[in-house]
C-alpha cells in the first residue's frame, strides 16, 4: 500500500536527518586551535579562486586546495543556541504525542524532567550548562517574550473590570506574604537545632521577597489549560503579572539594605515611595510607548511586511527602557501590549494581524519552554547546600502565609465585588499561588557577599519544584473534585453581546437616575474621550464600531470557515483542496518497531564510539543526539505522521495553477 | 441619626417599603432625596419629563426604554414607593434567602433581574420578544453604524442563536438560557455592603459587570 509505504519513506528520511545531525555536531570545539584567515592576498598555488572562508594551513604551500574545511568557532554560540532551542522543541513534541500525559501532567513538569536528565548527563561529564538563568540572558532575552505574550492576549474586559482585586492581590498580597514569610523565617532561623543562625533578618527578608511572588511563567502554564471561571483565572493572572513592581521595590531595597548594618525609618518611607515610582512608571512607560507604536501604525499602510516588527520592536523598547530606570519592566511591557492591541489591530492589515499573534505566541512559547528545560539542567549542575529544617520549614510557611494572605484579603475585598469569591475560589487562589524561574534567576544573581547563597539557591528550586510539580499536578484533580465555578468558554453568541450592551445602557441609565456615579462613569468618559480624540489620531480609517457588530462579523467569518471544511482551523498552504487527517496512536507493524529498534541501537551505538573521544565539549553532541533520538523515538512510535485520507488520496498533487 | 429619622417620617409606609424591597433606612433616604431633588414641582410624583431632563439618560440609547420602566402600564406618574420598587431589581442577590416556595419571589433575585431586564426588550409586553421588538432595540443601540440589512441579518442572527421552538420570537424561558453568571450583571451596589443588615453610607459605588 502506498501509504504504508509513505509511512517508512518518512521514517527513512527521519533517519537521516538524525544521523545527519549527530554529524553536523560532531566537532563541538574539537578545534582548539583556529588558524588564522589569510591576508587577502594569493597564495603560491595552482591558479584558482581564493576560497571565501579560512584556509587550512595557508603556509603548506603544496597542500592541494582543500575540498572540505570546518570553522566551528566561528559559528559556535549560535550553533548552539539553535540546537538547544531545538532540543527543546522536540522535547514538546515527544509529549504531545502521547495525549494522556498532558492532561494529567503540566508541561512545563514534563520539560523540567527532561532539563533533569540533560543536566544529570552534562554534570557526568563535567560541562557546564549555558548561562540562560542568569541575569542578563533571563531577564533580557528570555522573560520579556513570555510577559509580551500574556499581555497580548490578556482578556481585556473581564481585566479592567477586576483591576481593583487584582492590585490589591499583586500589591498588598505580596507584601503580607514577604513580610509574613520573612519575619517567620527569622524566627525560625533562631532556632539552634538548624543551625542557620547566621542568616540576619536582612537576608531573610530579602530572601522572602523573592520567594513570595507569584511566577507568571508557571501559573499561565497551568492555568491555561485548567478552565476555572473567569474572575478566578484574570485575578490569579493579573496578579502573578502585576506583583513585579512590588518583587522588585523589595529586592532592591532589601539587597540595599542587606549591606548596611542599620535600618533607618526614612529608608522604609523611601521605599514607599520608590514603590509607587516603580508601578507608575512601568505603567506610565507602557501606556506612552503603547500610544507610540499605535501611531507608527497608522502610516504604515505601505510597508505592510514590516508591520508586525513595530510591535515587537516598540514593546521590546518599553521593556528595556524601564529596565534602564530599574522600573518594574514587567508591568511596562504589559501595560504596552493592553495599549497597543486595540489600536494595532485596527490599523494593520489581517496579513499582519495574524502573523503578529502567531509570532508572539510562537516567541512565548519557545521562552517558556525552553525556561523550564533550564531549570532543570540548572537544577543539577548547581552547587547546593542543603538544610532540612530551612527548607522544610520555608516550604510550609510559604503555603500557609498565601493561605492566609488570600483569606484575609479576600473578606475585605469581596464587598466590593459584585461576584465575590466564594471558599473554593479561594482555595484555588491560594493554591495556584506557583513560584517558578524568576525566583531562581533573582537568588542565582544575589551578590556573593550574602553567606549563605547556596542555601537560598537550594531552597528555592525546592519550593520551584514543589509548587510545580505537586501544586501544578494536583490542581487539575482537585479543581474536578471541589468542584469550582468552571467557565464555559464557547460563549461568543450575538445573544450574550447585545444583551452585555443593553446591561451596560442600562446600569448607565440607572446611574444616571440615582445621581451616583462610579467606575462606569469613569470608564464611560474614557470611551467619550477615546472615540472622540485618541482613536482620531491613532487609527487611520476610524470607523466606530459597535462590538455587536464586530462579534457579528467575526462570526459570520468563522461560519464561512468553517463550511470550507477545514480540519484544524488555519488552511494548509498546499493543498486547499485537500484534507488531511491525522490519525492517532495506530499499532505499529512488525516492520516499522524493527526498523525502530535497529535505528535507535545504531545511534547509540554511535553516540557511544564517539564519546570515546572524551572532550568534554562532545558532551554537548552527546546529549543532544540522545535527546534527539528518544522524542524522535516517541514520535514515530505512535505514527503522529499525517497521512491523508483515502477520500482525497488521488488529489494529492495540488492543482498546478 | 436624626436626619435620617426625621427624612424616615415623612414617607409614608416606609416599614413595609423596606421589608419588601429590602433596602436600608440609609438607602431609602438617599433615594428620598433623589425623587425630591427630580420632583422639580413638588408634586410628590414623577413624570415622564422629570425623567427627561436628566441629560445624561436622554443621551441614552435605551433612555426612553429605562424611563417606561418605571411607569406600570396605564400610570402616568410615578409615585416614591413605585420608584424604590422598581430600582430594588437593581439590589445585589440576597445568597442567604431561604428557599421558600411560598413566598414571592423577591425583588432582586435573578429570575426578577431577568424580567426586568427581558421587559426592556418586550415593549409590548405578550411574553416574546418578537423579530420587530429585536430590530428596535438593535436600531437604538447601533444608531448610525449599520445599514438596515446589516441590521436584519444581525437580528436574524440573534433568533436563530437563541429561539429554540422556532416561532421566530425568543420567548422568556429561552432567555434565561443565555448563561446567567456572566450575561445577568443588574446589580448596583451601595459601597460596602452586598447583604441586608449593614449599614454604611459613606461611600456609593455603583458595580456595572456585563457578561
Amino acid at each position: 500500500m502506498s501509504t504504508m509505504g509513505g509511512l517508512s519513506q518518512m521514517k527513512l528520511a527521519v533517519n537521516f536527518l538524525t544521523i545527519g545531525l549527530v554529524i553536523l555536531s560532531l566537532p563541538c570545539g574539537s578545534y582548539t586551535e583556529i588558524p588564522p584567515k589569510p591576508p587577502g592576498s594569493v597564495t603560491v598555488l595552482p591558479p584558482v579562486k581564493p576560497a571565501g572562508g579560512p584556509q587550512a594551513f595557508p603556509d603548506a604551500e603544496n597542500s592541494n586546495l582543500p575540498v572540505f574545511t570546518m570553522d566551528y568557532a566561528r559559528i559556535q554560540v549560535p550553533f548552539e543556541v539553535t540546537l538547544w532551542v531545538l532540543l527543546a522543541s522536540f522535547a514538546k513534541i515527544g509529549f504531545h504525542v502521547y495525549h494522556k500525559i498532558t492532561f494529567w501532567v503540566p508541561e512545563s513538569c514534563l520539560l523540567i524532567s527532561i532539563g533533569l536528565i540533560v543536566g544529570a548527563i552534562m554534570h557526568s561529564v563535567h560541562e557546564e550548562p549555558p548561562a540562560v538563568l542568569s541575569y542578563n540572558v533571563f531577564f533580557l532575552f528570555m522573560l520579556p517574550p513570555i510577559v509580551l505574550e500574556s499581555g497580548y492576549f490578556m482578556p481585556t474586559r473581564p481585566f479592567f473590570e477586576n483591576v481593583g482585586t487584582v492590585l490589591w492581590f499583586a500589591v498588598v498580597g505580596t507584601l503580607w506574604n514577604s513580610i509574613g514569610i520573612g519575619m517567620s523565617l527569622y524566627a525560625v532561623c533562631q532556632i539552634e537545632a538548624f543551625e542557620v543562625q547566621d542568616i540576619n533578618l536582612q537576608e531573610n527578608m530579602l530572601f522572602a521577597a523573592i520567594i513570595s511572588a507569584v511566577d507568571p511563567v508557571a501559573v499561565l502554564s497551568v492555568f491555561e489549560d485548567v478552565s476555572v471561571n473567569e474572575q478566578l483565572y484574570i485575578v490569579v493572572f493579573g496578579e502573578c503579572l502585576f506583583n513585579d513592581a512590588v518583587t522588585v521595590v523589595l529586592y532592591n531595597m532589601f539587597i540595599f539594605v542587606a549591606d548596611m548594618p542599620v535600618v533607618e525609618p526614612v529608608d522604609v518611607f523611601l521605599g514607599v515611595a520608590r514603590f509607587f515610582v516603580v508601578g507608575l512608571g512601568g505603567m506610565g512607560f507602557g501606556v506612552i510607548f503603547g500610544f507610540v507604536a499605535s501611531f507608527t501604525t497608522r502610516f504604515t499602510s505601505n510597508v505592510r511586511e514590516i508591520e508586525p516588527l513595530f510591535i515587537f520592536m516598540y514593546s521590546y523598547l518599553a521593556y528595556l527602557v524601564a529596565e534602564l530606570f530599574s522600573i518594574s519592566s514587567i508591568m511596562a511591557i504589559v501595560t504596552c501590549a493592553l495599549t497597543m492591541k486595540y489600536y494595532v489591530e485596527e490599523n494593520v492589515s489581517q496579513r499582519s494581524c495574524t502573523t503578529i499573534r502567531h509570532v508572539v505566541k510562537m516567541l512565548g512559547t519557545i521562552s517558556e519552554t525552553l525556561i523550564f528545560f533550564f531549570l532543570g539542567v540548572v537544577t543539577i549542575t548547581t552547587e547546593h547546600e542543603w538544610n532540612w529544617g530551612y527548607i522544610m520549614f520555608t516550604l510550609l510557611l510559604a503555603l500557609v502565609w498565601r493561605g492566609l494572605g488570600v483569606l484575609v484579603l479576600t473578606q475585605i475585598i469581596n464587598p466590593f465585588r459584585t461576584i465575590p469569591f466564594n471558599f473554593k475560589d479561594q482555595f484555588i487562589l491560594g493554591y495556584g499561588g506557583l513560584r517558578g524561574a524568576i525566583s531562581f534567576a533573582l537568588v542565582f544573581t544575589l551578590p556573593d557577599s550574602i553567606g549563605r547563597k547556596k542555601l537560598f539557591l537550594t531552597t528555592t528550586i525546592c519550593m520551584i519544584m514543589f509548587t510545580v510539580f505537586i501544586q501544578g499536578i494536583s490542581i487539575r484533580p482537585l479543581i474536578e473534585f471541589i468542584n469550582v465555578r468552571r467557565t464555559n468558554r464557547n460563549l461568543e453568541t450575538i445573544n450574550v453581546e447585545i444583551h452585555s450592551r443593553l446591561i451596560e445602557h442600562t446600569i448607565a441609565g440607572v446611574e444616571d437616575l440615582c445621581g451616583q456615579w462610579s467606575h462606569y462613569y469613569w470608564k464611560d468618559k474614557f470611551l467619550k474621550f477615546n472615540n472622540r480624540i485618541l482613536r482620531k489620531i491613532l487609527i487611520r480609517d476610524n470607523r466606530a464600531e459597535s462590538s455587536i457588530v464586530a462579534l457579528y462579523k467575526k462570526l459570520e467569518l468563522q461560519n464561512a470557515m468553517e463550511i470550507l471544511d477545514t480540519v484544524s482551523g488555519d488552511i494548509n498552504a498546499g493543498s486547499s483542496i485537500v484534507s488531511l487527517q491525522y490519525v492517532y496512536p495506530l499499532s505499529p507493524s512488525s516492520s516499522c518497531s524493527l526498523s525502530l529498534s535497529l535505528y535507535f541501537a545504531l545511534s547509540l551505538i554511535l553516540l557511544l564510539s564517539l564519546s570515546l573521544a572524551c572532550s568534554p565539549s562532545l558532551s554537548l553532541s552527546l546529549v543532544l543526539s540522545l535527546t534527539l533520538s528518544c522524542s524522535l523515538f516517541f514520535m514515530c512510535h505512535t505514527h503522529g505522521i499525517p497521512r491523508l485520507s483515502a477520500n482525497e488520496h488521488s488529489g494529492l498533487e495540488p492543482p498546478r495553477l | 441619626m436624626g436626619s435620617t429619622n426625621s427624612t424616615l417620617s415623612k414617607i409614608p409606609n416606609v416599614e413595609e417599603l423596606m421589608q419588601e424591597t429590602g433596602f436600608t433606612p440609609a438607602h431609602i433616604v438617599r433615594l428620598y432625596d433623589r425623587f425630591e431633588a427630580l420632583d422639580k414641582e413638588k408634586t410628590g410624583h414623577l413624570r415622564p419629563q422629570d425623567f427627561g431632563a436628566i441629560n445624561r439618560l436622554a443621551m441614552n440609547p435605551i433612555g426612553d426604554r429605562i424611563i417606561g420602566a418605571f411607569f406600570s402600564p396605564g400610570q402616568e406618574t410615578v409615585d416614591f414607593h413605585s420608584f424604590v420598587r422598581t430600582l430594588a431589581h437593581f439590589r445585589p442577590v440576597d445568597k442567604k434567602r431561604p428557599k421558600d416556595p411560598s413566598m414571592p419571589e423577591p425583588v432582586n433575585s435573578r429570575t426578577s433581574k431577568l424580567k426586568f431586564a427581558f421587559q426592556l426588550y418586550d415593549q409590548d409586553k405578550d411574553g416574546k420578544i418578537s423579530r420587530a421588538e429585536l430590530l428596535q432595540v438593535l436600531r437604538s443601540m447601533l444608531e448610525m453604524q449599520v445599514t438596515e440589512e446589516q441590521l436584519e441579518s444581525i437580528a436574524d442572527r440573534t433568533i436563530q442563536e437563541a429561539d429554540l421552538d422556532k416561532d421566530d420570537a425568543i420567548s422568556f424561558e429561552e432567555f434565561r438560557k443565555v448563561p446567567p453568571a456572566r450575561a445577568l450583571r443588574l446589580t448596583y451596589q451601595h459601597g460596602a455592603f452586598a447583604a441586608q443588615g449593614t449599614q454604611n453610607t459613606k461611600t456609593c459605588k455603583v458595580h456595572a459587570h456585563r457578561k
